[in-house]
């Protein structure tokens, strides 16, 4: 009498039995995974195109500094715009962590016009700013072309514009302001940790005073800090800057707001990796009808395997790893797409593309899962079926 | 001489009080070949069934290769069936897309032996029943009698104890049909225990033995 163990299946065989219920209807295959793909495209899209920007972020950051920390007037306990001292800047440079400070000043009331043509009040919503010779030093500015102000220009009608305000002014050598014309002798890159400087006009703080009505005041300080003081810097400049009102003083530190922006556009990420859930589960729901309908078609093919000698498990293990192998088709197309997805986006907004290592195999494992449980209850019913009641249904 | 088939006194009925099998006795030997005839109804392929341990009696003892069925699992009868029963049906049961060779050879697939040596095998079944030159043939390109030569060669293949043939010419002209039946009557010839089921008494009369049933009981 033969042994009457029967015989286990051997891997590459059950990737085949797997693969046979696929390449027979191939058009449904395709259809079913891609529920699943665009699930996962999604998904790893939104994750992909998240960490890319975040990892711009870090760039932007890394080379930026965030040792940054402004200071600028509030409000009195009145609602009145409140004014700096005028020995602000000088105390906060006497602070031992601060590395360097500058101070700017909004030269109030005085509109910038391309020429002595423009009629008055078109303006461009540009500022006047008077600024010092350490400016672009310490706020990380750099020359888009031109020169920045020296002992000597900041003494005479000269001014450098800022990125937003070179493109609204245009190529011009000169802009009228106040009734004369300033040379324009450079132009500034955006600034990312002082936007406010890209608005600007920036004319020499001496200049400033003596062309301009410029009362002096400070209306921002920039300030450089040893990276791990910060806190501790940040913890006293309103009281230095301002000693007796010092809730009168706005302290900032403007990569906290580059990093907030970011966290905004975070909870879209999560409406979208909702979505991208939403449409997995969806997927997984069209390979549990693909396997369902699979099962019920191929019921004389269960009892030819069954009077073959397949066991029971047997069967069902061939459907469920049929599940597996059409989800985790959707799964690595999805990943696929969604990685090309990242790298598109994130070229256009130059960023560095980054799909990271687990939202790929998150993403896998997902899917491993979702077919898994959408072929379990159909390969259950497969194996279940009598042989001589799938063999009768031929 | 020892019986490959011993059905002692088994009665199948289903649900509902319909019965199927009433109290049948049949001892088939090795080597022998034999028909159970009877017309439709007759309880016939309920027999098959039995025999092939697709179904289990409600009564009686059915002996399998001197296995007793009743005795084992689900698993061990699947084992019985994979090493020791070959199936051929009236409808072919052939895989659509794909070949000859594959389909034979996947019929061993339950076997437990390694790929290149179920390709052999079913190489050496598929030349046995006169379709060498067919190896790479799709069922869409076979006719009648050669898929059903498939399925024989599928059946056979891995050498079983008993070929149970289920209207075996059912599906085919006369001459295709007399083409199966020669082939039955060569593996019969070559040492294989043949038990054919079928309605038709001209094919009964040419085997050596023939079962004739009517209404569930061995006439």
């Amino acid at each position: 009498m033969a042994s009457l163990d029967p015989a286990r299946l051997r891997p590459a065989d059950l990737l085949r039995l797997g693969g046979y219920g696929l390449r027979s209807r191939p058009l449904r295959a395709v259809l079913s995974a891609l529920g699943i793909a665009i699930g996962i495209a999604a998904m790893v899209a939104v994750v992909g195109i998240s960490t890319s920007g975040r990892a711009d972020l870090d760039e932007q950051l890394a080379a930026l500094g965030t040792n940054m920390l402004t200071v600028a007037p509030g409000r009195t306990m009145f609602g009145d715009d409140a004014t700096l001292p005028d020995d602000a800047l000088p105390m906060i440079e006497r602070i031992g962590p601060v590395t360097a400070a500058t101070a700017v000043g909004t030269v109030s009331d005085t509109p910038v016009y391309r020429t002595d043509r423009i009629p008055e009040g078109e303006t461009g919503g540009l500022a006047v700013v008077a600024a010092q010779l350490d400016l672009p030093g310490t706020v990380n500015a750099r020359l888009a072309g031109g020169t920045w102000l020296n002992a000597a220009t900041a003494r005479y009608p000269a001014v450098v514009l800022g990125a937003a305000a070179a493109r609204r002014l245009g190529d011009v050598p000169a802009v009228w302001i106040d009734g004369r014309h300033y040379s324009v002798i450079g132009v500034l890159d955006s600034v990312p940790l002082a936007p406010e400087l890209d608005t600007a006009v920036l004319i020499g703080w001496e200049a400033a005073e003596s062309h301009l009505d410029f009362d002096g005041h400070a209306t921002r300080v920039y300030t450089r800090s040893i990276e791990s003081q910060v806190e501790a810097v940040r913890g006293v400049l309103a009281a230095t800057a301002n000693p007796q009102n010092p809730d009168q003083v706005d302290v900032s530190n403007p990569s906290d707001a580059l990093i907030a922006q970011r966290a905004a556009a975070g909870t879209l990420n999560a409406l979208l990796l909702g979505l991208g859930a939403v449409a997995l589960l969806v997927g997984g729901i069209g390979v549990a009808n693909t396997m369902v309908i699979s099962v019920l078609e191929r019921r004389a093919e269960i009892g030819l395997r069954r009077s073959l000698g397949a066991t029971r498990g047997q069967i069902r293990t061939q459907f469920v790893s049929e599940s597996l192998l059409l989800s985790l088709l959707g799964g690595a197309g999805g990943v696929l797409a969604g990685a090309g997805v990242t790298v598109v986006y994130a070229g256009t907004q130059q960023w560095p593309p980054v799909v990271p290592l687990w939202a790929v195999a998150g993403g896998l494992g997902a899917t491993l899962l979702i077919g898994a449980v959408a072929g379990l209850y159909p390969a259950i019913r497969a194996a279940r079926l009598a042989p001589t009641e799938a063999l009768g249904a031929a | 001489m020892t019986a490959v088939i011993e059905l002692h006194r088994v009665t199948r009925s289903y649900p509902g009080g319909v019965t199927a099998l009433r109290d049948v006795d049949l001892s088939v030997e090795h080597g022998e070949l034999i028909a159970i005839v009877g017309p439709s109804g007759s309880g016939k392929s309920t027999m098959l069934n039995l025999i092939g341990t697709l179904d289990r009696p409600t009564s009686g003892r059915v002996r399998i290769d001197g296995h007793d069925v009743a005795t084992l699992t689900d698993r061990r009868l699947s084992a019985l069936r994979a090493r020791r029963i070959g199936f051929v049906f009236q409808s072919f049961h052939l895989a659509t897309g794909r070949d000859a060779r594959t389909d034979v050879a996947d019929g061993l697939l339950y076997t437990g032996l390694p790929r290149r040596e179920r390709e052999r095998r079913a190489d050496r079944a598929l030349t046995r029943v006169g379709l060498g030159d067919r190896l790479g043939h799709r069922p869409h390109q076979l006719s009648g009698g050669e898929r059903q030569r498939v399925a024989v060669a599928r059946a056979v293949a891995g050498d079983p104890a008993v070929l149970l043939a289920d209207e075996p010419t059912g599906n085919l002209d006369s001459v295709a049909g007399t083409g199966v039946m020669d082939l039955l009557r060569e593996l019969n010839m070559a040492g294989t225990t043949v038990l054919v089921i079928t309605h038709d008494h001209e094919i009964a009369g040419s085997l050596p033995r023939q079962v004739p049933m009517l209404d569930g009981r061995v006439i």
